[in-house]
């Protein structure tokens, strides 16, 4: 039951990239005052953290990093509580907030997820994001969360005749929009070709249809609804909040094919707020791999099974297109700091329903959605968000 | 990271002789051997069984790009196999010459996994070879 109606009053993200000269703290202030100074709100007032980091003792050698995000932005003595799950770690955060909020028991709640990535090697790195999976039967043998996407890409190209150049053209897209976005890690386009000819690194993926390793924080503000319009004149409702989960190990579920997680939360999601696919404007969805944006397409209702690939390669996802997918540039053109991704995506959102979003500027978008992925599907997070000025 | 390897041990039958388990409640068999039943939860009763190891390829895909524990392995191919007693496992699956790929029937081998640095312990586990 939902006791009251939840708005985003305040968001901000540090530039995502590889960022030598900053660490956990910086990326943590960095996204946190921007959030603060969006929602015009002063520390003091904070009432509740969820910070999200999936792996910073594997990558920096720092836990408790929900109390040290606290006290890095002068929250003081607040209950923080650090949450993860994996690459979803993010969304699940967003969604306790709104539960702290819509709950009645906080009045203002910051979410904040942040991952510093790229002070390990890509091997360690590897091993860490590994940790996603399940630890004795996946990692243990040496694959890697490439692997496993690339496990359910060649299934799905076996059972649909998905090809790696239609899978590369979300790679494509996606870097286009990445060339619009100020906070993107990388912000150059590139070609279908660029895609086909990078280093194979787990058949049929290929280096760019990966995700970076990447550093980043975001951060958001929630409030109840009805006090949203003392923080912000375009205060941004969240409508549906729904989350699911399924077995860690991907051989062991129902399909290869689909991430059934995903399937369950749109599912919860698209009845919280009374709406469909096709009432959605605007979407951040879960491209850790170019497979993962087809799979998403597909499990969260935009198409039939097997029919996103070509719809994608066609161009219907492009910005103003059909629907507007990944105008942030998605995990691969952006980056994926994994416990920031979340958080990230809601930002996005919220700049994209204000009208804020600039050169990526989504025309119309009344209706927006994020779609968060834990692991190789484990986790799942779906919320829905509605301009409420 | 280097682990203690009695997390590896614990699971010694299974990784030696593919030894899981079936649900006595709903006839339900797994692979890795699972403590409480997916499908009954506290109402499963869960006794060891050993699989053939027999089965075919349900998709493939080769890892050019390991963890550090398989550097020296690299390139390898990973197999999500079903096995003909129903359960999906994920493996490594051998190269013979016989080109593996979706459909391809598999049988059971027992392989050297990965070394454990300079002078560390040498880890071994099932692996799947194309018939
Ligand atoms: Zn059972």
């Amino acid at each position: 039951m939902i006791m009251r109606d939840v708005a985003i009053v305040g968001v901000g993200m540090s530039k995502f990239g590889e960022r030598w000269s900053s660490g956990l703290k910086d990326l943590m202030a960095e996204a946190g005052i921007a959030a603060l100074e969006d929602a015009n709100i002063s520390s003091h007032e904070i009432e509740m953290l969820y910070g999200s980091t999936m792996a910073s003792g594997r990558f920096v050698g720092q836990e408790h990093t929900a109390a040290l995000m606290a006290d890095q932005l002068g929250f003081h003595n607040i209950p923080a509580v650090r949450l993860e799950n994996a690459c979803a770690s993010g969304g699940s955060a967003l969604r306790q907030g709104y539960i702290a909020v819509a709950s009645g028991i906080h009045d203002i709640v910051v979410v904040g997820g942040v991952e510093k990535m790229t002070d390990v090697t890509s091997g360690e790195a590897s091993t860490a994001l590994g940790g996603a999976g399940d630890q004795e039967w996946e990692l243990f043998q040496g694959i890697t969360f490439p692997g496993l996407y690339a496990l359910m890409a060649k299934r799905h190209m076996y059972e649909y005749g998905t090809t790696e150049e239609q899978m590369a053209s979300v790679s494509v897209k996606n870097h286009d929009n990445a060339s619009k976005n100020q906070y993107a890690q990388f912000r150059r386009a590139i070609t279908i070709d660029d895609v086909m000819r990078s280093k194979m690194v787990s058949d049929p993926l290929k280096l760019l249809d990966c995700s970076p390793i990447s550093d980043g924080a975001a951060v958001a503000v929630l409030v109840p609804l009805e006090k949203a319009k003392k923080y912000n004149d375009t205060p941004i409702k969240i409508v549906a909040s729904a989350q699911a989960s399924d077995t860690l190990r991907l051989a062991e579920r129902d399909s290869l094919t689909e991430i059934k997680a995903t399937k369950i939360a749109a599912q919860n999601a698209y009845k919280q707020a009374k709406l469909e696919a096709k009432d959605i404007d605007v979407v951040e969805v879960h491209d850790c791999f170019s497979i993962a944006e087809i799979l998403a397409m597909e499990d969260l209702g935009f198409y039939k099974k097997g029919k996103a690939a070509k719809a994608i390669a066609d161009g219907e996802t492009t910005l103003n297109s059909k629907l507007s997918v990944n105008t942030s540039g998605g995990l691969k053109g952006c980056g994926h700091p994994v416990g920031a991704t979340g958080i990230k995506q809601a930002a996005e959102i919220v700049w994209q329903l204000r009208g804020d979003a600039k050169e990526r500027q989504v025309k119309n978008a009344e209706v927006g959605m994020t779609h968060n992925v834990g692991g190789s599907g484990a986790t799942a997070v779906v919320h829905i968000y509605k301009r409420a000025d | 990271m280097e682990r203690s390897s009695s997390s590896l041990w614990r699971k010694i039958r299974s990784r030696y002789d593919l030894v899981g388990n079936e649900c006595k409640n709903c006839g339900s068999n797994y692979f890795p051997p699972r403590v409480v039943c997916r499908k009954c939860g506290r109402k499963s009763k869960m006794v060891e069984k050993k699989f053939a190891g027999d089965g075919e390829i349900y998709s493939i895909t080769r890892i050019r790009v390991p963890p550090d524990t398989f550097k020296d392995e690299a390139p390898y191919f990973i197999g999500v196999i079903k096995l003909k007693e129903g359960p999906m496992v994920e493996g490594h699956v051998l190269e013979n010459g016989i080109e593996p790929k979706i459909g391809t029937k598999v049988r059971l081998r027992f392989r050297k996994m990965y070394v454990e640095g300079d002078e560390g312990l040498i880890y071994y586990q099932y692996k799947f070879e194309p018939v």
